[in-house]
């Protein structure tokens, strides 16, 4: 038995040099719990495809050893790898029917026909194909050829699937009901996802964990909501959601928080870790929605930076103000229109910003 | 303006029509109509519906029709042996250079094939640059031959249609989605199951189109024949070619032609019937 922290794939110290010279994964630890949904996420050309690949067993790495369940699976060719795949493009076989398509991989591990037959059976009832069996991949739409896709790799049974951005093709309404239907069936069936995407809503919606890829190398690991409340570098920060960055010089370190000064009268108090020198200058962030708007300097500990609105844009359900610090940062500001709809500051108004302290967070530079 | 515009693809279409009703369509109404025509060229000919001419025809040289389809079949078969694995190669292994091994393999036919052929004689022949050595230290019989028999004339049909096959396999190759093999890979298929569940049904349009391109022309040869063959080696395309040119004996000539024409058309098309449209039209997509 498998206890549920038991790791169902890891990457150890993998990297991967193409022929070409080009490095597309630099030293990747990493460890994928069963059972978890587990997001690989980056902008492109990250290596979020290539760390799935290396998975699967389409690459070989450069160095480091990629494991499955514990055992090195590095050199074992892919068809005898326990993991399946679904692809961006879904890859589906256009010379063969619905059925055969998904019975592909039963059929070259020599299931028993009977067997086949329910299995297919039952997997692409899950996916809502039932039906369709008779279909050619052409005489399908997008999201039914996503299905089956899907149904074709599930229906392995592999010990973990990976799915490189499997929604991509989709457009967005089909898309958000596709992240539903995915994220049920992850849990129905009790698999370990590795999913590789680059669209930090779908990562942050679906995923257990989360880990944010940039330039070959892991920026961050950890739960959506850490990802998202406490970026751990200025990368996370500004590619998972929408960060203010602001920077000032430390001016006093007291019970982990230093306070630093933005600007002539700004003020910020941010949680740091270790020891942080007085008179450094700390690249902090925080994120839009954290801010509250005023005419007057907060008080009661709050952080305060002054600055003036530079466009103010109605959302709908939100308006965001833009605002230029008194140090010159610009700084959005995200306000519900939840109680009224009215402007709380108008273009070329001065206004104080404040937030809680807890809500800024210190960034690591250069990593 | 809509007139123009509704007249236009009538008169894209109009050289090309022109050419085919000229060159084609015209000489095959002759050639059919000479078919039934009875007489010499002396007297002329005259036409008498002799269907005769038919009968006469297939009972006369039934057997160098079964021969011609037989050493066609044959060439197609080698044609597919030594093009598969080519274009394969060409297609999934020789990545930039892809063009390059193209041409390379495509170099030899620039040359004229009657003189490529005449080439493969004087290089086979019994006292040439290859038997005469051999023939010389013993390391084959005095007695043996190349020339003159069915091996000479089936590979000299087998390399002058080489290429026919070659092209559109590579093309089918070429155009299949690689990530559909890895697709195979990912669902357990080892390297022989890939090629055999994937690779191979979708690249069969591209062989099926190889087969008609190799098949017609090489039944339908008489070079190879003429140059590399021997008596007992004639095809029908000789027997038309004779009857032409040393008889005069168009109509004849002319109904033997089109008996060709028919079993080749029957063959093709209970070939197509079996393989099913789907198997035609069936090419992959990206």
């Amino acid at each position: 038995m498998t206890s549920p922290q038991a790791p169902a794939v890891e990457l150890a110290g993998v990297a991967k040099t193409y022929r070409s010279g080009t490095t597309a994964v630099r030293g990747l630890d990493l460890t994928v719990h069963e059972g978890e949904f587990f997001s690989l996420l980056g902008p492109s050309g990250c290596g979020k495809t290539t760390t799935l690949r290396l998975i699967a067993g389409f690459e070989e790495p450069t160095a480091g050893e990629v494991r499955l369940h514990g055992t090195r699976v590095t050199g074992v060719p892919a068809h005898r790898r326990d993991v399946n795949t679904v692809f961006q493009s879904y890859a589906l076989f256009p010379h063969l029917s619905v059925f055969e398509n998904v019975a592909f991989g039963l059929r070259r591990r020599r299931v028993p026909r009977g067997e086949i037959a329910a299995r297919v059976g039952a997997m692409l009832e899950t996916v809502e194909l039932t039906g369709l069996e008779r279909r050619r991949p052409r005489e399908l739409s997008g999201g039914q050829q996503q299905r089956v896709a899907l149904a074709r790799a599930l229906v392995n049974r592999p010990r973990a699937l990976l799915l490189d951005e499997p929604l991509g093709a989709l457009d967005l309404r089909l898309r958000q009901a596709m992240q539903v239907s995915l994220k049920r069936i992850q849990r129905e069936v009790g698999l370990t996802f590795v999913y590789v995407t680059h669209d930090q809503g779908e990562a942050l919606t679906m995923s257990d964990r989360i880990a944010v890829l940039n330039d070959g190398r892991i920026e961050q690991v950890g739960t959506p909501r850490e990802v998202y409340e406490r970026p751990a570098t200025r990368f996370a920060a500004s590619f998972v959601g929408t960060s203010n960055l602001l920077a000032g010089e430390v001016a006093e370190v007291a019970a982990g928080r230093a306070v630093v000064v933005h600007g002539a009268d700004g003020r910020i108090e941010v949680p740091v870790r270790g020891a942080v020198a007085r008179g450094r200058r700390l690249e902090l962030a925080v994120r839009p929605e954290k801010i509250s708007l005023g005419r007057a300097r907060p008080g009661g500990g709050l952080c305060g930076v002054r600055g003036t609105v530079t466009e103010v844009v109605y959302l709908g359900t939100a308006t965001n103000y833009n605002v230029t610090t008194s140090a010159g940062a610009d700084v959005v500001v995200f306000r519900q229109n939840a109680a009224s709809a009215d402007e709380v500051a108008a273009r070329g108004d001065e206004v104080w910003l404040s937030w809680e302290p807890d809500h800024s967070y210190a960034l690591e530079t250069a990593r | 303006m809509p007139f123009s515009r509704r007249l236009a693809p009538y008169l894209l279409v109009l050289p090309g029509g022109l050419w085919l009703a000229v060159f084609f369509v015209v000489p095959v109404a002759m050639m059919a109509s000479l078919s039934l025509q009875t007489g010499n060229l002396i007297d002329g000919f005259r036409q008498t519906f002799h269907w005769q001419n038919y009968t006469d025809g297939l009972g006369t040289y039934g057997d160098t029709f079964v021969r011609s389809l037989w050493y066609g079949l044959l060439a197609t078969i080698l044609c597919i042996a030594l093009a598969y694995p080519a274009a394969y190669w060409i297609a999934f292994r020789a990545g930039r250079r892809k063009s390059s091994y193209l041409l390379l393999l495509l170099i030899p036919y620039f040359v004229s094939f009657v003189l490529r052929t005449v080439a493969w004689k004087l290089v086979l022949t019994d006292n040439g640059p290859v038997l005469g050595p051999l023939r010389d230290h013993g390391i084959v019989p005095s007695d043996f031959h190349v020339l003159d028999t069915t091996t000479a004339v089936v590979a000299g049909l087998t390399y002058t249609y080489l290429p026919f096959m070659v092209l559109p396999v590579y093309v089918a190759l070429e155009r299949l989605d690689p990530r559909l093999i890895e697709a195979a890979h990912d669902l357990h298929a080892d390297r022989t199951a890939a090629f055999a569940r994937v690779v191979l049904p979708l690249s069969l349009p591209g062989v099926f189109a190889g087969v008609v391109m190799t098949f017609v022309p090489a039944s339908a040869d008489y070079v190879n024949a003429e140059i590399l063959g021997g008596p007992r080696n004639t095809m029908i395309g000789n027997v038309i070619q004779a009857q032409y040119f040393d008889d005069g004996a168009y109509p004849v000539a002319s109904a033997l032609s089109f008996t060709l024409m028919a079993i080749l058309l029957a063959g093709i098309f209970l070939y197509a019937r079996a393989l099913g449209t789907r198997g035609i039209l069936d090419t992959p997509t990206p």
